[in-house]
Formats: C-alpha cells, structure tokens, sequence
C-alpha cells in the first residue's frame, strides 16, 4: 500500500513539474540520510532538517539567526507565580497540510499539542512504541519525563503544561525538534488503518513545506505548502540531494547541481571564496571544544596543575593549524553568541616559562600524562589528532610528557566518561537549545561526573549557582548567575577552553533569504532563488 | 550433473550458518555500544541504558540472542535496524537494485575490455601493446578508489563538465521505482531524457568500479592464454595448418577460459567491497553506502542481517560459476 501511496504521489509531482515548467527549485546537498521522518526518535541534525524544520512547527519557534525563543503554534504564552504552570495560548486558524495520502478535516488545536507530548512521555499511549526500539531518545535526554507533571487542554485552544518543579530552560526545549506538533487527526487514521510506521516515512505537519517523496539514500522531495500559516515560501519546490563526501558536495555546488550545501572541508574554503559564482555565510557555532582533565586524579585535583597545563597551551596555534583560522580560541565554556557570556573573563595568557614555574611551585616534577584524540571530526574540532600534537608539544616545553591515545568513536565516548579514566580528553558539544543550563549543567555539573561531564569535577559553588539559574524564570537573574559560575569556572580550570568553531555555509550566489542558525539547523524557509 | 549440484548444495548449508555465526558474533566483538550510541554525545543513564537494552533483547545470553536471531533468518525476518527503526529487509530489496545494477555495469566492462586485453597482450608478448596493457592493468589495481573516483569527477564533471557530479539521475525527473534499474525505469517512465540522464549518471562509477576486476581480468586472461599457447595440442594445431584465429580464438581460448571464469566469479566479493567506496563517493543509493553507515552506529541488524544475505549472494554466484566449469570443462563434473 505503501508503494502505492508514494506511486500515486510521484506521479502527482511529476504531473505538477510538467505543468509547472517554471518552477523554482531549490537543491541542497545535504551530508546524510534522514533517519526517518518522525523527530521524537532520533537525534541526529540531519534528520530534524529533514523532518522537524520542513513539515513541522512547534508551540515556539528559535527566531531566525537566534537562540531566543519567540511565538510558532502558540501566539503567546504565560507563566504562573510560582513557575511550575506555563498556559500556552495556540493560534487559530492553523492549517495541516493536505497531501495526496492525507486530507486533514479540522485545523490544528489542543488535542493535537496533546498528542504530540503524551506520545514520547505516556508509556500506555498506543503510540509510545509504535516503531520497534522507539526510544524518544531527544525527548528523555533532556530529562521531560522528570519534569513534566500534567498537561491539560483548557479549551480548544489553550494548553496548560505543569511541571514538577522550576525550570526556566523549560521553554527553550518545547522549540527544540523533538517537540514538533503532529497532527492527531493524521495519527487516529493511521493507527485505525493499521499503518502505523507511515507516520515514520509520510510526515504531515503543519509546516512551511509538504512532504512529497523519499528515496532512500539518494532524494527526497518537498514542495512548499499553500496553506502554511506563516505566508507561502519563494520557491515551488525543495530538494534535498544527499551527497555524503564533502569534495563531491563542492564538486556539485560548482557545477550548479545544489544551491547550498554544509560542512565544506576547511582546505576547500579559500577557493570557495575565490570562485565568483559562490558566496559564503560564517556565523560563529554554538558550540566549544575542550581538553577536559580528570579533576578526581592526581596531579590534576590540584587546581594550580590545571591552571599550569593551560597556561602551556598556545590556542591560536592550534585554531591556525586545524581551522585554517575558521575559529576562534575559547575562554569561557560557553559560546560567545550565546546569551550570559561573560567576555569580563580573562583568559590564562599563553606563557610557558609561567607555566613551568607554577607546575613546580605545584610540586610536579617529570609528569607524563594522555590526552585523547577523538578519531572523528566534529564541527567543534575538525581533527584532534593534530590538536592533540600541538599540544604534546607545548606541553614538552614545560617538562610534560604527553602519550597520545584513541580509541575508535563509539569506544572513545564510553571510555572518556569513565570516573578512573587515565589523561586528558579533547571533546567538545554543540548546544540543543541555546540555554546556557545545556553547556553549564549538562557537562560540568556535579549530576553529570560518570556522564557528560568528563571533567569528572564536582564544585559545590558552581553546582549552586547553576542550579539556581535553572530555577529562576527573570532572564536577568539567571544571567548573573551564569556570568558568576563562569568565574568559577575559570577559576579552577576543570577543562583548557580550546576553540569555538565557525560554521562556514557555501552557497551559490543566486541564493537569497538564506538566513544562518547559531544551533547549526539547516532551514529553508523564507529561501528564495534570483532570477 | 544432479548429483553435482546436490553436492555443491549440500556445502552451501554449513557455510551459510558459518558465516552468520561469524557475522553475528564479530560485530559484537567490536569495541563500542550501540544503545550508547542512540543518543550521541550525549551521555545516556545507566537506567536508560539498561532499559532500552532490554527491550532490544541484548541482555540476554548470547548464543539465545544468536538462536533467536536465526529462527527468525529462517523465516524471512532479518529484524530491525536499531538506528533507524526500519526493516533490514526491506531495506535491502530497496538499495540493492542500485548496487546490482552498478556491478553489472562494472563488471561487464571489466569483461568485454579485460578479456581482448588479455589475450591480445599473450599473443603480442612482450610488445608495446602487452607491456603498455599489464602496466596500466597493474596501476589500476594499485590505485585507491576513493581518490581515482575524485580525480575523475574533478576531470569530467569539474573541468570538462561531461558527465553530471553524483547520484543516479537528474534531479528533474521523477518517476516511481518498478524495477528499481534506474535505466529500465527511466526507458518504462517514458520522459524524454531521462535514459540520457541515468546512462551519464552511470559513466563514471561504472569506470571507477570495473578498474580492479578490469585488471585482475586482464592479467589472469594473458598468463592463461600463455600458458596454453606453449601446450602441444595448440602447436599441433598449428602444425596442422590451422589459421590463427582458429588457434587462438578456440583451441587455446577455451581452455584458457576456466580459470579466467574463476576469476571473475570471485570478482563479485571484490565488487561488493569495491561499491561501498565507489557508492560512497557518487552519492549512489546502494547497500555499500548503507553497509558503512550502519558499522559507523554499531547498528547490529543491519550489519549482520546485510553481510548474511550479501555471503548468500556470493555463495549463489560461485555455485554458478562451478556449474559452469561442469559445461566447459565435462572432467569437472566427476
């Protein structure tokens, strides 16, 4: 049935192209295959530009080029006194798409918001384990089933979230991927048809773009969506051509065979810039990479050993040398585009002849250590092996003996969290949600040793006031909290602070309305083509 | 000739469940946790971890998991692939036509070009002619495939622009998968172009894979035809006045053949590894790419379910290539 559904939809797109002869399309070369197309299940980047950011919207929306949070599916919201309640007001008059698998007969409303919640967070919803090994991986990570105590439809066009206690990042996580709105309508069909999974392949949202067709692997196809709340879209058409090598990707750019693509290889960058027909968008990632230490292991639960190894290391050589000069050396452990950095900080000056003095005011004498070299590249770190020789050099200039070691990536990130782990980890993490709880708590909090927080520090202060600002709902209070741990922070050095990467977008020149995102999605609304 | 192919049968049973013990128990071997996975960078709780283990079975001994696993093989179920949620089998018969159609192309050209190479190179030995082939034949076995493939893209679709960059066909058409042969679908879906469209799609990848078989052919079909040629019965043949091409091309040519078709029928393996690169640099929707992906997420349905049915496919291949030896060469048979 299923072959048939999307046989009648290809035969339906091709007849509209035909008809359409000038449409504009637009192609992005994207870098991997979707998971799928429901964004509970999975995590992975490419899947919610896939599936989240095309099809669907949710309650808040990130304003374009932002981490702020602003009105998406609900026009405004409110928050009790005591921060537990948050009253979602939705908008009205909100339309699914119609497709030629489904057409919706209601707009958008309360039991829609329901559904998409209760769905990952209700173990008796029929939904909750629609596909095999569904575990709403987004959805726990950011610990909603916790947090979440009831929601309520207080009419059709009210919801009302209470929460088991404060958490002002609350927000930030109901405008992430994995709380898309799904269509309930959509789901009670399918689920009284017995096609369940087909909410996995043919997602219906309410978003700027419908859903036309998947070729795994290879394409898949949208086209914008007539009834989309939000004004309809520039172009006619979007199409993501999946091309896996970045040397291809640039290869297709050139010849014109996509209009956009990420994550250029950084040796390409320079001719990119030099070709007239391409141009290019930088925006500093939200993201950091660090050598985190082992805070529980000797020499390195002294705070002034810390402070000596990051003193040896010279971060411009290495941002030079790995980034091609496409970042910039990290002071603080949170980005600078994010809200609450605090720029007062002082970073620990590059100084060796320092450095070696404090280590043996320190009392370390002939210390040889490891520092791992993560076998991939990341955004935050493009290769870590040669970052991790830089720094065995500087660190051979004050007397330290460095052993570089790797494990393959898998094995690396079950290994590094280890609490007895030997030597230092170069790491790094891209932000969900651009609320400083998800960089500060997330990986330095004291809930975290064992996990995320490779450091393995656990600092009563820090701890405070993190959680405190995770509990305050004024946007100014928690500021000054976060700018007060980040002192703390620099204070006793549990990681050296190496680089926040640039995210670099090449694209062709005829492309307009591209607007960048500090969270690293990929969206097309709002895209346009010149003529 | 019944009993034979009872025979080869018969070998085929042990070595299928040979190899899905083997595929079920090396991937487990690798370092690395596919529930841990699941969730990235980000560090997922031991409770979490324990709970989503269960439910995917894991926590059970080993060789139930294994009893288990191919209960289900014999009735059809590869399971469920762990990353993204879907059939392993049925992702398979959707990739595999691209791959299937990949190496046929590769594999022909490695045939009609490597098998006159080679002889004509055994004829002419030690001219320009046989060393300028063995020396090409020998490069284009050295020459890793992820940078042959680049280079070619850079020359014909960069510079030259002759052939489009990567994928299977022009984004502009788009018809619906009967046979999932991008070249009868495009004849079948009628638009006019898009034949042209998959043929250029193809050009290239097909070059890039066919080089290796293309040189192992070449080589294994030169010092064949050598060595026959030095047999009594060709210089008897000559003796008796026959024209060369009747020498050549069918007293020493089919003899010559058998380990020649050996050699082709283990290029299938070679083809196999050879379009996870090839797939991976032209962006091409087969069941290498897919393969890769799923070592990369420790995605232990996919990989085992994947490597079962291709070591089905090769085993298939090599029992026909054996039949085949039975028609040329009727002493095989006994």
């Amino acid at each position: 049935m299923i072959r048939k559904l999307t046989f009648a939809a290809a035969l339906l797109a091709a007849t509209a192209l035909a008809g359409a002869a000038n449409a504009k399309t637009f192609v992005y070369c994207s870098e991997a295959s979707p998971e799928g197309f429901d964004p509970g299940l999975y995590t992975g980047g490419n899947t919610f530009d896939a599936s989240a950011h095309p099809v669907y919207n949710r309650l808040l929306e990130f304003k374009k080029g932002t981490t702020e949070v602003e009105p998406g599916l609900a026009e405004s919201y409110e928050v009790s006194d005591d921060g537990l309640q948050y009253t979602f007001k939705l908008r009205q008059g909100v339309k699914f798409q119609t497709t030629d698998f489904f057409t919706p007969t209601r707009e958008f409303n309360a039991d829609d918001v329901i559904f998409s919640f209760e769905r990952p967070w209700k173990e008796d919803n029929p939904w909750h384990k629609y596909v095999e090994g569904a575990s709403w991986e987004y959805f726990a990570g950011m610990g909603m089933p916790e947090l979440l105590d009831k929601i309520e439809k207080v009419d059709d066009h009210t919801v009302r979230f209470t929460l088991k206690r404060k958490e002002a990042p609350f927000l930030a996580n109901v405008a992430m991927p994995f709380a898309s709105i799904l269509s309930k309508e959509y789901a009670d069909k399918l689920q009284a048809d017995g096609k369940m999974n087909q909410m996995n392949q043919m997602p219906l949202g309410t978003g700027p773009f419908t859903f036309v067709g998947y070729q795994q692997d290879a394409v898949i196809r949208y086209k914008a969506n007539p009834d989309y709340w939000g004004g309809k879209q520039p172009i006619d058409d979007l199409v993501f051509a999946i091309t896996t090598d970045a040397a291809v990707r640039y290869q297709k750019l050139k010849a014109g065979e996509c209009h956009l693509m990420p994550y250029p290889n950084a040796a390409d960058v320079a001719s990119m810039k030099a070709d007239p027909s391409l141009k290019i968008s930088e925006q500093e990632g939200l993201n950091v990479a660090y050598l985190a230490y082992n805070a529980t292991q000797a020499p390195f639960d002294k705070v002034e050993v810390r402070k000596a190894l990051n003193m040896a290391i010279n971060k411009q050589a290495i941002v030079d040398a790995v980034f091609q000069g496409a970042a910039t050396p990290a002071k603080n452990p949170i980005p600078p585009t994010m809200w609450s950095y605090n720029d007062a900080i002082e970073d620990d000056k590059y100084d060796p002849e320092a450095a070696k003095a404090a280590l043996e005011a320190a009392g370390v004498k002939d210390l040889s250590m490891k520092v791992w070299a993560m076998p991939v590249a990341r955004p935050y770190m493009l290769n870590a092996r040669r970052a991790a020789e830089l720094i065995q050099s500087d660190f051979d200039k004050i007397g330290v003996k460095v052993e570089i070691v790797s494990y393959e990536w898998a094995e690396y990130l079950d290994k590094s969290k280890a609490k007895d782990r030997d030597g230092a980890v170069i790491l790094g993490w891209t932000g969900d949600n651009g609320d400083p709880d998800n960089f500060l708590d997330t990986l330095l909090g004291c809930d975290a040793v064992g996990g995320n927080n490779r450091a393995q520090w656990c600092n009563k202060e820090f701890d405070d006031l993190v959680t405190k600002a995770k509990e305050a709902s004024d946007q100014a209070e928690r500021t000054k909290l976060y700018e007060e741990a980040q002192v703390v922070f620099k204070r006793e050095a549990p990681w050296a602070t190496l680089d926040h990467s640039l995210a670099i977008v090449p694209m062709r020149k005829e492309v307009q309305g591209f607007v960048q995102s500090p969270l690293g999605d990929f969206t097309f609304d709002g895209v346009d083509l010149a003529e | 000739m019944l009993r034979f192919l009872l025979r080869r049968l018969a070998v085929l049973i042990p070595t299928f469940i040979g190899v899905s013990i083997i595929a079920f128990s090396f991937i487990r071997m690798l370092p690395g946790d596919p529930v841990a996975l699941l969730s990235g960078e980000r560090v997922m709780s031991p409770e979490r971890h324990a709970e989503i283990s269960h439910q995917l079975g894991f926590d059970r001994p080993i060789v139930i998991q294994y009893l288990d696993y191919l209960w289900g093989v014999l009735r059809g179920d590869f399971g469920t692939s762990i990353s993204t949620k879907g059939s392993v089998l049925e992702q398979f018969l959707q990739l595999f036509p691209a791959t299937l159609e990949l190496s046929i192309c590769a594999i022909i050209v490695a045939i009609v070009l490597g098998i006159p190479a080679g002889i004509f190179a055994a004829i002419k030995r030690g001219s320009f002619f046989d060393q300028s082939v063995m020396g090409a034949a020998l490069v284009g076995y050295s020459m890793p495939i992820f940078w042959w493939g680049l280079l070619l893209i850079i020359l014909f679709s960069g510079i030259l622009q002759w052939t489009p960059v990567s994928g299977r066909i022009s984004l502009m058409f788009f018809f619906p998968q009967v046979t999932g042969f991008m070249l009868i679908d495009s004849l079948l879906s009628g638009q006019e172009g898009a034949f042209k469209s998959a043929v250029s799609h193809l050009i290239l990848p097909t070059i890039v894979l066919a080089t290796i078989p293309l040189a192992v052919i070449a080589r294994q079909t030169r010092s064949a035809m050598l060595e026959v040629l030095g047999e009594d019965y060709v210089r008897t043949a000559r003796a008796k006045g026959l024209s060369p091409f009747r020498v050549v091309g069918v007293h020493a040519l089919r003899n010559a053949m058998i380990p020649v078709i050996t050699t082709i029928g283990l290029q299938v393996g070679v083809l196999m590894a050879g379009a996870i690169l090839t797939e991976t640099i032209f962006s091409w929707p087969g069941i290498g790419k897919w393969m890769v992906d799923s070592v990369f997420r420790r995605d232990y349905p996919v990989i085992q379910g994947g490597l079962l049915i291709i070591a089905g496919i090769i085993m298939l291949v090599n029992l026909v290539v054996d039949l085949l030896y039975g028609l040329i060469n009727p002493r095989i048979r006994h």
